[in-house]
């Protein structure tokens, strides 16, 4: 039987694997890296996911076929084999930063689902709503600019919300191209210790923390939104 | 030269199979300032119909000539001035912009005209000034399409095209609807084409078009004109 209890036993391998050598500094490395890839790619698939639902939507033959399989193709392919296709091959002697490449390979993977979302956003306005606009005289981007976008964000923004969450979590592969962000921090930490528990759940717990933390800010964000929007 | 012409008008959607020819060569001419009523049963291509003369929709073959200027000719851009300039457009489920109020909903017609009529005393007469800063889901159907009204004639446009106005609506207020359109229709002097299926309304018309199956089944001039006060079913 083991001299220490087990609250003593938690504080020996929580000094071991944080303080020990300065390790908590890897994980709030890892948060920053994780933010700051998340932060960019968001951005990113958010033009790029507009872009594509206009080019799903647009009459034009020639953009409705790139559109369509922009998205069929990245919906179609694990994110982790997007990652290190473009990290390994597209980008493989670019001098940019690894967490930029990253950025962009997760803003390109978002894309596909932000511009999925936006189509159904825009499809759930009512025709009617289109057929007022032209018939007012505004000609097709006047009409979505004016009256359609503005009732469709309504719909969109809780999804693209979600989205956003998503994204977040499945950074967590950016490891496979050498980046240390929570996760790989906390595998890191796993290996130099030789210590499972505390590691992945510091992992688990700050993922949730930030994840929490953006959800309430968004709601607080959406109620705004809906507030400005009721007279 | 009539003030509308409309010409040959075919029109089809679909292919193969599932082939549909809405309207097989539509031969109408309008004078200003006429009240045309367009009867037929549902699915005969009233609001196809409708919406060619809108240039909301295109023919595939003939052509609409508003003072001898055909829309066919038009590139998008001239289709667009034409309609902001010379169109009006009331549709049965009012199509009003949900997220603004009464008064934004009727000025919104008013967007880019040269000539707009003004705003209050547009609402005074719909009797939507005490309500104009509602939204439209706080208003009754009858109010709701009042305000539809509204942003078609705020521009004074020269055809004031309206489909099935009275469609959603009950007996008392869609002659409150009809005798509105009349009262227009006198004070402004504009054309106006109102699609319906109800027989009854064809009583208020100066010229009455029957359309069944995409073609013209019977055409007249109405010689004994009723008030749509008088109007009964
Ligand atoms: N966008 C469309 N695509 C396919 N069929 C259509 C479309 N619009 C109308 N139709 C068909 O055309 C016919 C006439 O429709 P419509 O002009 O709306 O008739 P009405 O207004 O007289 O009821 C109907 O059979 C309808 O199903
Ligand atoms: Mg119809």
């Amino acid at each position: 039987m083991d001299e220490r209890n087990f609250f003593q036993q938690l504080a020996f391998d929580f000094t071991r694997c944080f303080i020990t050598e300065d390790r908590w500094q890897l994980l709030l490395k890892g948060i920053l890296v994780t933010i700051e890839v998340s932060l960019v790619a968001i951005a990113l698939g958010t033009v790029i996911g507009f872009l594509i639902a206009l080019c799903n939507l647009s009459k034009n033959k020639f953009l409705k076929t790139i559109g369509g399989i922009y998205t069929d193709v990245i919906r179609g392919t694990p994110s982790v084999t997007q990652l290190m296709i473009i990290y390994f091959v597209i980008f493989a002697t670019a001098p940019i930063p690894k967490w930029l490449i990253a950025s962009i390979a997760f803003g390109i993977n978002s894309g596909a689902y932000v511009s999925e979302i936006i189509r159904a956003g825009i499809q759930s306005i009512d025709k009617g709503q289109t057929e007022a606009g032209r018939s007012l005289g505004l000609n097709a981007s006047q009409t979505m600019t004016h009256i359609i976008m503005p009732q469709a964000l309504k719909n969109i923004f809780p999804a693209l919300c979600n989205e956003f969450i998503v994204l977040i979590k499945e950074t967590a592969i950016v490891g496979y191209v050498g980046l240390m962000d929570i996760q790989k921090a906390g595998d890191f930490i796993k290996s130099a210790t030789f210590s499972a528990f505390m590691p992945l759940f510091a992992t688990a717990i700050i993922y949730y923390v930030l994840i929490k933390v953006l959800t309430l800010g968004l709601k607080q964000l959406e109620k705004k939104l809906r507030k400005s929007d009721v007279r | 030269m009539s003030f509308i012409e409309i010409k040959g008008i075919k029109k089809h959607y679909g292919e193969g199979e599932s082939r549909v020819d809405v309207l097989n060569g539509i031969d109408i001419e309008i004078e200003k300032g006429e009240i045309v009523v367009l009867l037929g049963p549902s699915g005969s291509g009233k609001s196809t119909l409708l919406n060619i003369i809108g240039g909301i929709d295109d023919a595939d073959d003939g052509y609409i000539a508003i003072n001898g200027e055909k829309t066919a000719n038009m590139s998008e851009k001239d289709l667009t001035l034409y309609r902001r300039k010379h169109l009006g457009y009331v549709f049965q489920q009012y199509n009003l912009i949900p997220n603004l109020n009464i008064k934004e909903n009727v000025e919104v017609g008013a967007y880019l005209s040269d000539k707009p009529l003004e705003t209050d005393e547009i609402l005074k007469t719909l009797g939507l000034y005490e309500h104009r800063h509602k939204l439209p889901n706080q208003l009754s159907g009858g109010q709701q399409q009042r305000t539809s009204i509204g942003r078609a004639i705020i521009k004074n446009p020269d055809i004031l095209l309206c489909d099935e106005p009275t469609g959603a609506l009950d007996y008392k207020t869609s002659k409150e609807i009809l005798k509105l359109i009349e009262e227009v229709n006198h004070k402004y002097g504009n054309t106006v084409i109102m699609v319906t299926h109800n027989d009854a309304i064809k009583n208020m018309a100066d010229r009455v078009i029957k359309l069944r199956d995409g073609a013209i089944r019977k055409e007249y001039k109405n010689e004994t004109k009723v008030s749509a006060a008088d109007l009964d079913w």
